[in-house]
């Protein structure tokens, strides 16, 4: 295991007696780029601040390269100039661009040539060179983001935390300065913390992630199996899993279990005792559909469940297809593959999956 | 009519030719407005910056005391400084009624609060995410707020302008504590009412125009710097 640039252990923040972020555990490992995601209010922030130095835990410990911070001025400081932070907004000064850019490394008082060549190799990288002399107020959004990140590179930080850096951009900014930023942690190898309520930015971007509910840590994991094997049916569904079907184990051998739904039986891959209460997560794109006279000839496909096409919808190059089986049930397919099945709303069809397409969670007993 | 014609014309000559009594009130009218908007903008500024910028109880109350010291009438603090520095008052050893400092004094008490208000107001219109951005950058205690001064700019020059603006037209106070002795603490609006009391039209205008010119040379000054950092 790699060594760790950051640990919080037992963390909790608080705000106005409310508890807002109880984290148990998480370490950011040296070299990796950690995406924390979740929904809007759910402690992302909160605990990129604290990760950052920015925000004291009421009781619990962070840790800098497994020496405990200590909440006191000078070697908060210390810590916080190994670091750079990027914000949401992109909250420049009210002077040049190369001014701003500037900022961090005259706060630690660098020689005037340093900060010009470092100030000039960063602005370079993000395409902002020509607007040094610029006053940062007539900048675009995503010019004003660029010079945010300039000035973090700048500082050469050894831990590089991002809150939502391009959230309050437009579509192609967004997806032009994305590409841009892995391009740069990539190549400088830098630990970072990426933050994000975007899951597909998530799973891009991390090496691992973590998901943040409701002001607890609720999975860390890499990308794969938060997106595959999501813990609970919050995360399940905020990573995009449409389909979570509630049912009961009615048996278990080898592996495979036979889950009672409202509408039939299936058979899914889980250790899940007869009796206990599952969720099953299928994804959409792990259903596959056929015409309702057709037969699935792989053995695989153990689980065929019958119903009546309820709404077609296109996503970019695919359609999503929402089914009534007893359960609603929405599968991904390729526009192709739907005009060579020619079924139209309204119309009988057949879905099918495998057992081991199907993630369980079990509930607990409430 | 004629009144305020001849006045004008009298007064004009005096200020062309540099009446050497006009002139000294008017620089000792600079000396001590100038030098008690400094006072009170070293000691405001840092006290209305950690006002607006902490959170800590009694803060509201702190604030009330403020925004009612801003509106303290002069004749008040005139009374209030007289007694604190009267011959048998707690402070009469140090023998400054009547003097140029105990002007100094009475003006500072008028501008603190003035500038302190306005600091305050200044660092609470900054966004306060910005505070965490200058802290992510790694900025110390004292760059933190030295940038945060710097963001609040234009704002802190109305803040000088302000209290500048209070104390150099200030009359009560003065007359009260500086007694308006000629040659030593006689300023421009203490001057100007024992002239306008005296009949001499022509010497009251004279001074009111070197006060007004005095006022608006400062704020146009300072103004344009306000403007020109705003443009940047």
């Amino acid at each position: 295991m790699t060594a760790s640039a950051l640990d919080i252990s037992n963390a909790t923040v608080v705000y106005g007696g409310r508890t807002v972020l109880s984290v148990a555990e998480l370490s950011l490992f040296a070299g990796e780029i950690l995406a924390i995601v979740g929904p809007n209010g759910a402690g992302k922030s909160t605990l990129l601040r604290l990760l950052a130095l920015l925000e004291k835990p009421v009781i619990g410990e962070v840790r800098f390269g497994s020496q405990p911070v200590r909440w006191e001025a000078a070697s908060l400081l210390a810590l916080r100039r190994r670091m750079g932070t990027v914000f949401q907004s992109p909250l420049l000064c009210n002077t040049t661009v190369y001014r701003n850019i500037a900022l961090g490394l005259k706060f630690r008082g660098l020689p005037k040539p340093e900060i010009g060549q470092r100030v000039g190799r960063w602005a370079e990288r993000f395409g902002i060179g020509h607007l040094l002399s610029q006053p940062a107020k007539s900048l675009s959004g995503g010019e004003a983001q660029r010079v945010s990140l300039a000035r973090a590179f700048a500082l050469s930080p050894e831990i590089l935390l991002l809150d939502e850096p391009f959230s309050a951009l437009d579509q192609p900014t967004r997806e032009g300065l994305l590409g841009e930023l892995e391009g740069v942690l990539r190549e400088s190898k830098i630990t970072a913390v990426f933050v994000t309520h975007e899951r597909n930015e998530a799973l891009h971007f991390g090496d691992r992630v973590a998901v943040v509910m409701g002001g607890r840590l609720a999975q860390v994991d890499s990308p794969e199996r938060v997106f595959s094997t999501p813990v609970g049916e919050e995360v399940a569904r905020f990573v995009g899993v449409e389909n979570i079907l509630r049912g009961i184990v009615l048996e278990q051998r080898d592996g495979i279990g036979v889950v009672s739904l409202d509408s039939g039986k299936i058979q899914v891959a889980t250790e899940a005792q007869a009796g206990e209460r599952v969720l099953v997560c299928l994804r959409p794109e792990e259903i596959v559909l056929a015409r309702p006279d057709a037969s699935f000839a792989a053995e695989s496909m153990r689980n065929v469940l019958r119903g009546t096409v309820d709404q077609v919808t296109q996503i970019g190059a695919q359609l999503r297809v929402r089914m009534n089986t007893g359960v609603p049930l929405t599968a991904l397919i390729t526009k192709q593959s739907w005009q060579e099945l020619s079924l139209a709303e309204g119309q009988p069809v057949q879905a099918a999956f495998k057992a081991s397409a199907a993630h369980v969670i079990r509930r607990r007993e409430n | 009519m004629e009144l305020i014609w001849h006045g004008l014309i009298q007064a004009f000559w005096l200020i062309i030719a540099g009446d050497p009594e006009v002139m000294r009130i008017t620089f000792l009218s600079l000396k001590v407005s100038g030098f008690a908007t400094l006072l009170s903008l070293v000691a405001g500024i840092p006290l209305g910056a950690f006002i607006g910028l902490a959170r800590f109880p009694g803060r509201g109350f702190v604030l009330s005391l403020i925004n009612t010291g801003m509106a303290l009438p002069p004749v008040v603090v005139g009374l209030f400084v007289s007694i604190m520095l009267w011959r048998s008052g707690p402070f009469g050893v140090l023998q400054l009624l009547y003097s140029p400092t105990a002007i100094v004094i009475a003006q500072f008490i008028l501008a603190f609060p003035v500038v302190t208000g306005l600091t305050v107001t200044a660092m609470q219109q900054i966004d306060p995410k910005l505070r965490l951005q200058l802290l992510g950058l790694g900025a110390s205690r004292t760059q933190l707020l030295l940038q945060l001064l710097k963001e609040a700019r234009l704002a802190m020059l109305a803040a000088v302008m302000a209290g500048f603006g209070a104390v150099i037209s200030e009359i009560g106070a003065s007359m009260m504590v500086g007694g308006n002795i000629l040659g030593y603490t006689r300023v421009l609006t203490t001057a100007t009412v024992l002239e306008t009391a005296k009949g001499n039209f022509d010497m009251a205008i004279a001074l009111s125009i070197i006060l007004l010119a005095i006022t608006f040379l400062i704020n146009w000054g300072l103004t344009a710097i306000q403007q020109y950092g705003s443009s940047r």
